[in-house]
């Protein structure tokens, strides 16, 4: 059983890598923003209809999507918790009379706020100087984004701290990783700014909690959703972060009990 | 020719009973692999029913390209994988053991991995694919069957030889090699749009530096019956097998430098 | 007709020198500052068909760069090197289907495969056909009583049951000439000496060369009759072990066991290198005092237990000689 975890998330840890890799490059996120700039381009000069996102504002979304990517990949697992579950010695943490949630939800953050930082400046300042990346709508925006960060932030870690405690489940949790990540990813505008998507599927998308790490942020910045809208937006965000953090509480205590129950 | 043949089939006849003794964990990387592909599709099928054209092209078109590009690229991602981690195999010094065979060090390398659960974003992409063939209706030919599927064979070619130069790359320098990465998934993105939505300077990259164009672009003008310089697109696709074939003799060239040079 | 010759070779090597600290990692980006590696000198020997060559020299002596040469995969600044008639590097695939290698460190076999399936693979990539295949392996299984392990995955395998089967693995195409780099490093006394034993027998009933490169001792006492001695780049001795010995010195040693833990043994001409309780380690010249000699004078003085004549281990000698060299003090030739 443990030998076929070992070899099970040795790959999924390669998948990790490979996927991280392969997006992690500043050079890369440069070009990734330029063709879709350049696609979104062409979609706009297609038609005068009017759009629920100028073409200015889509320019902003992207490169904020771009500078803050971290945060809505809740696939960037914690590496060093997933080899713990995978050699076992999770048991020990378990057995230690700390709170662990509230350990690994810290490290979650920790991973991606430094990250974060380090991206973000130097994307902000390519792209604000040469890439079309304008100024916040106002300083209400840039305060109500910075706002809409944080909460995007917490929401991003209570997310990814949900998917390591369901790695304690095996082949269950490590599913659940994949497809919420995939899922996850799109449903956060970072391939489609969520406007753009059609209009019967808004009221969905609006309500999932997926479009706090990277839509509501993007939106305030650009003045798309103006500084006396948004704060619905962040009870969303904080809504869904409370819910998630109760429930991976509960699975946590109850995955520490399977895992104790069967020995390690 | 043959026997190379034999062996590479022998070598990724291991690889794939290997992943499938993990059946849970192959279905689900698969079913991830397609959904997060199909999302992909998905977003440009949003921006064309919300725009509804792209500089002309209408969704069918744009399935067409997208179609193409994206089953070539997965049959090259499936199989490059072990160029795609050479880097790591020349750190740990068992690159010498691929040369004390005596067979050729590319084909070891071709045959370490065919990674079988890239077999989410092929059926994804074939499914769009097929879709577009029958919205595009009575535009169909044998001889525009075959160059579809010439295209996909040529882009596979082509997108195998970029991770080719990503390991020859790996002879000089142990620095990340994410500008190939960049170029690679790059292309794949800029590749399943026609290439006339973007500046001319992108376009021109992309046709004669790394000639994307001719495995997707000239040969879907000639399937979609928009004017074309005749004859090109229908041997357009070669250009991807010729891009392997130059990425291979620069890869031979790597490792002769690697043997003079030792590691 | 030689199967091995090699000429003069040499070969250096310019490694990148990391400069201390951070302000040196920082000019290390600009310009690089190289330190040239002289790993071989001048190299020349010549192997027979059917011997049996130990290979032997301090780390960085020059030893796997010989190797990598003498398999095709490295390419020598100058000198000339032929392995079974051919220039290994200008031709590598021919060269390679008709050697084995066995690196002590590394398996050649694959990791999560069952043995007889890394078996069978190399088959075909060497190009093995079917009939004698099948007979070799199956008297390798045999001698190496391999029978239990066929369907174990590699990676599941002691490092005994590994390098026999990385020995079997080095077989299977019959080759005329092997290298075996530290075959029985990490080994336990009885897998040593069973693989000494099917090293030795490999060599003598079947004719195979082998080319032996080891730090164990041991192993060159037991099986080769010829070692050839590198360090730095150059060939340091070339020739049987008697021969060796009597390079590095003639010195033989008296190990006496006394009656009386604390009798004390002055002879002139045997000084006393060191005492163990009642055992005594005297050193003596036989060209100036006969074995039979000194044996009789000690022994009408001293009341003794036993006593033993021996040669010196070959670890002093081949330290002797490494220090030797490195105090660039030629040894008496």
């Amino acid at each position: 059983m443990r030998s076929y975890w070992a070899v099970v998330s040795a790959r999924f840890r390669m998948l990790l890598q490979y996927r991280a890799a392969a997006v992690a490059g500043f050079g890369t996120q440069l070009f990734w923003g330029l063709i879709r700039i350049m696609i979104f381009e062409a979609f706009y000069r297609s038609t005068t209809a009017s759009q629920p996102m100028t073409l200015p504002e889509v320019v902003d979304y992207i490169w904020l999507g771009q500078a803050t990517f971290v945060m809505t990949l809740p696939y960037y697992l914690d590496l060093e918790i997933l080899t713990m579950v995978r050699s076992g010695t999770v048991v020990y943490e378990l057995l230690r009379p700390l709170d662990l949630y509230s350990l690994w939800f810290s490290r979650s953050v920790a991973s991606r706020a430094a990250p974060t930082l380090l991206r973000a400046l130097p994307m902000f300042v390519a792209a604000g100087l040469f890439l079309g990346l304008r100024p916040p709508a106002s300083v209400a925006s840039g305060a109500g984004w910075l706002l809409a960060l944080l909460g995007a932030l917490m929401l991003s870690c209570a997310i990814s701290t949900i998917l390591s405690v369901s790695l304690l489940w095996t082949i269950a949790g490590e599913g659940l990783v994949q497809i919420l990540g995939s899922a996850g990813m799109i449903l956060s505008g970072i391939v489609i700014p969520l406007p753009l998507f059609p209009d019967w599927a808004q009221t969905a998308l609006n309500i999932l909690p997926f479009r706090g790490l990277l839509d509501t942020p993007a939106r305030i910045y650009s003045g798309n959703i103006l500084p006396g809208e948004a704060l619905p937006l962040f009870a969303h965000q904080m809504a869904w972060t409370l819910a998630f953090v109760a429930l991976g509480r509960l699975l946590l205590a109850r995955g520490t009990r399977r895992l104790v129950a069967q020995g390690g | 020719m043959r026997e190379g043949i034999r062996l590479y089939l022998r070598y990724i006849s291991i690889s794939a009973r290997g992943q499938m003794q993990y059946p849970a964990s192959f279905i689900l990387l698969t079913i991830s692999g397609l959904l997060a592909t199909g999302g992909e599709f998905l977003g440009i099928w949003a921006l064309l029913h919300r725009f509804g054209s792209l500089k002309g092209w209408t969704l069918p078109e744009v399935a067409l390209f997208y179609g193409i590009v994206q089953i070539a690229f997965s049959i090259s991602d499936a199989t490059s994988r072990g160029f795609d981690a050479f880097a790591a195999m020349l750190k740990r010094g068992d690159f010498d053991r691929v040369l004390l065979r005596p067979r050729s060090s590319a084909l070891q390398l071709a045959g370490q991995e065919l990674t079988m659960r890239r077999i989410g974003r092929f059926s994804q992409a074939l499914a769009v694919l097929l879709w577009s063939a029958s919205a595009l209706g009575a535009i169909w030919s044998p001889a525009k069957v075959g160059l579809v599927v010439a295209s996909i064979l040529g882009g596979a070619c082509l997108f195998f030889g970029l991770i080719v130069l990503q390991a020859t790359l790996a002879f000089w320098t142990t620095e990340s090699l994410e500008i190939v990465n960049t170029v690679t998934y790059g292309g794949v993105e800029t590749a399943q749009f026609p290439l006339t939505i973007y500046r001319p300077w992108f376009r021109r990259f992309f046709t004669a530096v790394i000639p994307l164009a001719f495995i997707s672009y000239f040969p879907a003008l000639a399937i979609l019956g928009r004017p074309a310089p005749p004859v090109l697109p229908w041997i357009a696709p070669l250009a991807g097998l010729l891009f392997l074939l130059l990425a291979l003799r620069i890869w031979q060239f790597g490792v002769r430098q690697y043997c003079s040079t030792g590691s | 007709m030689p199967q091995i010759v090699v000429e003069d070779l040499a070969k250096t090597f310019r490694v990148a020198e990391r400069r201390p600290g951070l302000w040196g990692a920082c000019r290390g980006l600009f310009a690089r500052r190289h330190r040239i590696v002289r790993a071989l000198d001048g190299v020349s020997f010549s192997v027979e068909p059917g011997e049996l060559v130990g290979y032997i020299g301090p780390n960085g002596a020059g030893k796997s760069t010989t190797v990598k040469i003498l398999a095709g995969i490295l390419v020598p600044d100058s000198g000339r090197c032929e392995v079974l008639g051919r220039v290994p590097w200008r031709e590598r695939v021919a060269t390679v289907s008709e050697i084995g290698a066995v690196f002590g460190q590394r398996t050649q076999l694959w990791w999560d495969l069952p043995v007889i399936e890394s078996f069978d693979l190399l088959r075909e990539i060497y190009r093995v056909p079917a009939a004698s295949y099948a007979r070799v392996r199956d008297e390798l299984i045999e001698a190496l009583d391999l029978g239990a392990l066929l369907d174990v995955p590699v990676r599941q395998l002691s490092l005994g049951q590994r390098m026999r089967c990385d020995l079997t693995a080095s077989l299977l195409h019959s080759p005329s000439l092997v290298y075996l780099d530290e075959p029985t490093i990490g080994l336990d006394a009885v897998s040593k000496l069973a693989l000494r034993d099917f090293i030795q027998r490999l060599n003598r009933e079947q004719g195979v060369t082998v080319l032996l490169t080891t730090h164990d001792m041991d192993d060159i006492e037991a099986l080769c009759r010829r070692v050839i001695v590198i360090s730095q780049g150059q060939i340091l001795s070339d020739g049987t072990l008697e021969a060796l010995r009597s390079q590095v010195t003639p010195e033989r040693w008296l190990i006496v066991d006394l009656m009386e833990p604390d009798g004390i043994i002055a002879d002139p001409d045997a000084p006393v290198m060191r005492r163990e309780g009642a055992r005594v380690y005297l050193r003596f010249d036989p060209r100036q005092v006969a074995a039979a000699d000194l044996i009789s004078r000690i022994a009408a003085r001293h009341a003794i237990r036993d006593l033993f004549v021996e040669n010196p281990p070959i670890e002093e000698i081949v330290a002797r000689i490494y220090r030797e060299e490195a105090a660039c003090d030629p040894t008496g030739q």
